[in-house]
Order: C-alpha cells, then sequence, then structure tokens
C-alpha cells in the first residue's frame, strides 16, 4: 500500500466535465442556461412564458430534471419547445455528467436551427442548496426568487446567490400583498454578487418580461458569433 | 439525498486518479470535512458502504473522516471564535457583524493504495 495524496475539492472531477460540456455546446452554437429555484417559485409559469414569446426567435429546448417535475413535458411542447428528459436518480442537484448525458442526442443532431438561435433551459432540481454546489455546464446560471418567498432568502441562502448570473425575481404584481422590499432584496443580493442582472417580472402581466428575453437572446447571438 | 451526490463524486474522482496511478486496489479514502459543510458524516459513510461493493477496485475500501473545525471572525472586535459553539452572533461583543473564515470544506485528502509496480 501507498499513500496518494490528493487534496481536491469534490466538485473537481465535475468541473472538469462541466468544461468540457460547455466548450462542446459553444461549439455548437447552443446556448445552455441552468434555471434553479425552490419549488413553486413560478419557474412553469415563466418558462411557458418565455418560450411562447421567444420561439419564434430561437429554437428552445427545456431539460426537465425529475421524473417529478412540476414542468410539465406536454405543457412545454404545446407552448412550442421541445422537451428533453433528464435522470437524476434521485439526486438533490444536476452535475455536467447528467446534464451531458440529457443533451447527448441533441449535441449529436448537429445544428437545428441553421443560422438562427439556440436556447437549452435545463430546469434544474427544486431546491437552493445543492444545485447551488456544482457546475452543470451551462453558460449561464439563472436563478429564480418569488416575492412571497420573501427579501431576506439571500441570508438564508448565499451560496446561490454568488454562483447566479442572473436572478429573476417574480410575481411583482404580487408586491403590494407581501412584505417584501424591492430596495432591500437589491442590496443584499449586490452585497453578495456585485455582478449579478436582477430582471423583476410577473409572469402572469408580462411586467419586465422584455428585458429578460432581449438578455436571452443577446447571450444566445453572442455565443453564436464567437 | 446530497450525500449520495458527493459519494458519486468522490468516488469518480478517485477513480480518475487510480487510472493514472495504474492502481489495483484502493485500501481507505480519507476526507476532510469542515464542520458546517452541511454534509451528515454517518450517512456519508453508509453511502459509501453500499456503492464501494459496485466497483472492483474500491470494493471494501474504508472511508475516514477527518472533521475540521469551523472558526468564525468578528469584523466588529477583530476576534476569531469557534463557530459551532457560539454561532453568528460574536460571544466577546455581541456583533452580528461575522463571517466565516474556514468550517465548510470539502477535499479528498489522500487514499491508501495498491499499484501495479
Ligand atoms: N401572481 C403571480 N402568480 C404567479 C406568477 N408566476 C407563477 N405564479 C403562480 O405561482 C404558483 C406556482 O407557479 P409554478 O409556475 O407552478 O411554480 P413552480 O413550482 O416553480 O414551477 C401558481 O399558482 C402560479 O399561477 C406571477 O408572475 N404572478
Ligand atoms: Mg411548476
Ligand atoms: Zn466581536
Amino acid at each position: 500500500m501507498k499513500t496518494i495524496e490528493l487534496h481536491r475539492t469534490i466538485t473537481d472531477s465535475n468541473d472538469r466535465d462541466a468544461q468540457a460540456l460547455r466548450d462542446k455546446l459553444s461549439a455548437k452554437g447552443i446556448f445552455l442556461v441552468n434555471i434553479m429555484s425552490s419549488a413553486g417559485s413560478g419557474k412553469t409559469t415563466l418558462l411557458l412564458r418565455l418560450i411562447k414569446d421567444l420561439k419564434e426567435k430561437a429554437q428552445l429546448y427545456v431539460v426537465e430534471a425529475d421524473i417529478a417535475s412540476d414542468v410539465d413535458a406536454v405543457a412545454v411542447e404545446n407552448a412550442g419547445a421541445r422537451s428533453i428528459q433528464a435522470h437524476t436518480d434521485g439526486m438533490c442537484h444536476m452535475d455536467a455528467g447528467m446534464t451531458a448525458d440529457a443533451l447527448e442526442s441533441l449535441l449529436a443532431e448537429g445544428s437545428q436551427s441553421g443560422n438562427g438561435l439556440s436556447i437549452v433551459f435545463l430546469e434544474n432540481v427544486g431546491n437552493l442548496i445543492c444545485p447551488a454546489e456544482y457546475d452543470t455546464g451551462a453558460h449561464r446560471n439563472l436563478m429564480i426568487l418569488s416575492v412571497p418567498e420573501g427579501d431576506d432568502k439571500p441570508l438564508k441562502y448565499p451560496l446561490m446567490f454568488e454562483k447566479s448570473d442572473v436572478l429573476v425575481i417574480t410575481k411583482t404584481d404580487a408586491l403590494q400583498y407581501f412584505d417584501f422590499s424591492m430596495d432591500k432584496a437589491f442590496e443584499r443580493v449586490k452585497r453578495l454578487n456585485p455582478d449579478i442582472k436582477i430582471f423583476p417580472v410577473s409572469a402572469k402581466t408580462g411586467e419586465g418580461m422584455d428585458a429578460l428575453e432581449e438578455w436571452l437572446l443577446d447571450s444566445a447571438a453572442k455565443l453564436k458569433e464567437a | 439525498m446530497h450525500e449520495l451526490g458527493v459519494v458519486k463524486h468522490v468516488m469518480k474522482t478517485i477513480r480518475d486518479v487510480a487510472e493514472e496511478n495504474k492502481v489495483i486496489r484502493v485500501g481507505s479514502v480519507t476526507l476532510q470535512i469542515g464542520e458546517v459543510s452541511g454534509i451528515v458524516n454517518e450517512q456519508l459513510v453508509d453511502c459509501w458502504n453500499w456503492f464501494r461493493e459496485k466497483d472492483d477496485i474500491l470494493k471494501g475500501a474504508e472511508l475516514k473522516i477527518e472533521v475540521m473545525p469551523a472558526v468564525t471572525f468578528c469584523e466588529n472586535c477583530k476576534k476569531e471564535y469557534e463557530t459551532v459553539k457560539h454561532g453568528k452572533i460574536c460571544p466577546y461583543c455581541g456583533s452580528p457583524n461575522t463571517f466565516l473564515v474556514t468550517g465548510n470544506q470539502f477535499e479528498i485528502k489522500e487514499i491508501e493504495a495498491e499499484t501495479e509496480e
């Protein structure tokens, strides 16, 4: 027996898989967005709205992380995106390997969209802890915080806010009914992550959706050009 | 369950290392886990003992865990204190303006292994 010293963090091998997947997707011009939130925050509603608004402008895909997923495959397909089922084997997060497996046939197919844009939404497992710790290979991490969840969420789940490139604050149409301060939320989030982009939206009324959609299309276009 | 994911990632890393080092059999794996990493060590060991049997080189490998103490620093009085004992509030001055210095790490420190040569 001999001792082999490693001193590696456990996410080491995942980080390498994630980078490999990201490179493959970039080469094909496919923009992958990892969507994280707690259950009930309004993921389904937001995704369906995005699909409805963006389907003419980009080829859209939704990867669902769970059989028990709340995003209904049928609803996704009816709205105008392709639905892809991932297999998490009961895990509390998606990792790069699972994401790569889910996207295997899409990557093998080659570009579906010709010169158009391709966007894949990865609907991660619904919790704010574990998904934050694993790089999925996505180009951008997007988290959803809904108004009813409260403006103190950044204090409870700092890592999630640190790891996200974009924060979507949903259900803004309900602001008047909840003790949620937009100023406090912004301040707490920016303190954890000064570079994060924040989009307050209502998936119900459509308020604020434009800016978010513009960001998505811009990001996908930049990837394609690069 | 979080521990399942952790075990799978540890095993994957070790398989990679085993290949690089021409390992035939792994005798033990030592992890360093911070006191406040949120990992339940007993569950981690249970999970490990279950999955190691499905793997040729990891069969029977013992999982050793070194618990690393958690330390918090107080911005107000500039002192350090034990996180687990006192939490977020500084025991010296009562300030909540504190941050974790160490204690949430999760590292694979080393493995003991039999190699080809
Ligand atoms: N008022 C309001 N309700 C919303 C909004 N988005 C979602 N909801 C509601 O919140 C609940 C949970 O939404 P859903 O999309 O299923 O959440 P998910 O579990 O994260 O997928 C449903 O009753 C939705 O109608 C919004 O922008 N405004
Ligand atoms: Mg839902
Ligand atoms: Zn103090």
